[in-house]
């Protein structure tokens, strides 16, 4: 670990505060419509996908090994200053959308500050553009398709065949199907973004002359990773658990199941083929599947239609913070001083803007909490003050929140 | 720029059959073991952890054909088998 200099470890820093969010951000996709259906209470869903996210993050270094030598060119001049500025603008993007309760993709958050960063310090050539597409542009708009579709059907087959079923007797067995593949995703999820933030870390390390282009990571980069996105799934997005579980549409055991079956089939499947995807899309596609399947829920298009637009802008408006930070940054030290003022400061803004109207895991299933309403609540002691405020804050979904409880009867 | 379609297409198949089949089974599952799932087997089986609760509830379904509701709930735990082969083979996968 000799030859670190300071620059380097603020790059590791950063770029382990980027894990973390990454980790609070994408719990909603393992855990929402678990906890939305009751499959699991809050508190032990997000311990379970944190534990598995740092198993995950030991068992494969594959992408890890994508991330730094396929997106960016490692040989054009990056300089560790770039990749400070590409981690600020994807840790500032997570955050507003974390604090808007969207379930934006954290990798196109990073890709893009990379990418800006890249283009402002670097220009064009440093940037592969045949591999973003291929790796990241088409997966992310294949992968709700992909997903959705194979959730939909799933629904529908499993409330054709299990029709004349007992629910009672049927939603204990959908609600270990969906812990399963729920499992399945958080290791998923550990082994994809936990590699993310090691390839980066690698790639600075490799920028910085500390080790051999091409090299796998060193095991400490490995284990601060998977650790950093472990407790950040722990800390949980309940934000975005909310939008997800409740705020798409209201889910019932079997569209858990078949939703998070098929984001963990889609996932695997194309992860197993060497795609940098985005779990997040694959998991909000599946639940609007999901949704579709069966008949007489309710899509909120709404809700839908504003994740789609969070996604779309993902990309661009984390370069455009990243290029902005690079530009500063490459000023020379007192611009990577104020980049790194500047960004704690605007993350103690965000999180003081995001304590006005907390949610937490004692209060995430509260819109149209149908059929969890006795699992959660008494979940953790509520102060008056929080009790209160949850008391007053408006459902995500807006004027349609009022009609959940008509669907769940159908 | 060659998009390769061949590999999207097969994550597309992959997908939907995995899903579509591992879902329909699980289910099949579910409701063949959760067959005479009156309020006695349900009662039963709301104890206990969710995947070792069907031979349970198997000291109800005396008079009304034995031997069709052990066949039932046999093809279920098989169901149940494929499923977590499934998984297994899904972990094997992540590993991999």
């Amino acid at each position: 670990m000799e030859h670190i200099t300071l620059l380097i470890g603020i790059v590791i820093v950063t770029a382990l505060v980027f894990d973390f969010t990454n980790g609070f951000h994408d719990t909603a996709n393992a855990m929402a419509t678990t906890i939305s259906t009751g499959a699991l209470k809050p508190k032990t869903a997000v311990a379970m996908s944190a534990v598995l996210n740092l198993v995950g993050a030991f068992l494969s270094v594959e992408v890890a090994k994508t991330i730094s030598g396929g997106i960016i060119d490692e040989s054009s001049g990056i300089k560790p200053e770039v990749i400070f500025a590409g981690l600020v603008g994807a840790i500032v993007w997570n955050l507003l959308t974390w604090l808007a309760g969207l379930p934006s993709s954290s990798s196109h958050a990073l890709f893009g500050g990379l990418i800006g960063a890249t283009l402002v310090s670097v220009g064009a050539h440093g940037v592969h553009g045949d591999a973003v597409v291929m790796k990241v542009l088409i997966p992310a708009v294949a992968a709700p398709f992909v997903a959705g579709l194979a959730a939909m059907l799933a629904t529908r087959l499993t409330y054709r065949i299990g029709r004349d079923a007992d629910p009672e007797a049927t939603s204990r067995g959908y609600r270990a199907g969906q812990i399963a593949s729920a499992g399945l995703v958080s290791l998923a999820h550990g082994t994809n973004d936990a590699q993310k933030t090691m390839g980066v870390i690698t790639l600075a390390l490799i920028t910085g002359g500390v080790v051999a282009p091409h090299s796998d990571p060193p095991l400490w980069v490995i284990v601060s990773a998977g650790s950093a996105i472990a407790l950040g799934t722990y800390i949980g997005g309940w934000r975005i658990i909310r939008t997800m579980g409740k705020g798409i549409t209201d889910i019932q055991p079997q569209q858990g199941f078949a939703a998070q079956t098929g984001a963990a089939a889609t996932i695997l499947a194309s992860s197993h083929l060497g795609f940098a995807l985005s779990t997040t899309q694959v998991c909000s596609g599946s639940v609007m599947g999901a949704g579709l399947g069966r008949s007489g829920a309710v899509v909120r298009w709404s809700t839908a239609g504003r994740m789609v637009a969070a996604w779309a802008f993902t990309l661009p408006a984390a370069g455009l913070v990243a290029a902005g930070t690079a530009l500063l940054a490459d000023q020379g030290t007192w611009g990577v001083t104020t980049v790194a003022v500047l960004g704690l400061a605007v993350c103690a803004v965000i999180r003081t803007a995001s304590r006005r109207k907390p949610v937490t895991s004692a209060n995430v299933n509260d819109d149209g909490a149908v059929a969890t309403a006795g699992t959660v609540g008494a979940v953790e002691p509520q102060g008056a003050v929080t009790a209160a405020i949850a008391a007053v804050i408006p459902p995500p979904a807006g004027p349609v929140a009022p009609a959940t409880d008509a669907p769940a009867t159908a | 720029m060659s998009i390769d379609w061949h590999a999207l297409g097969t994550v597309f198949v992959v997908t939907l059959v995995a899903t579509v089949g591992l879902v329909g089974v699980f289910t099949l599952g579910i409701v063949a073991t959760g067959r005479r799932g009156g309020s006695a087997s349900a009662a039963s089986a709301s104890s206990g952890s969710p995947a070792s609760s069907g031979p349970s509830a198997s000291s109800d379904p005396s008079g009304t054909g034995g031997g069709a509701a052990l066949l039932a709930r046999t093809g279920g735990w098989v169901c149940f088998a494929a499923c977590a082969a499934a998984v297994a083979y899904g972990i094997h996968l992540i590993v991999g």
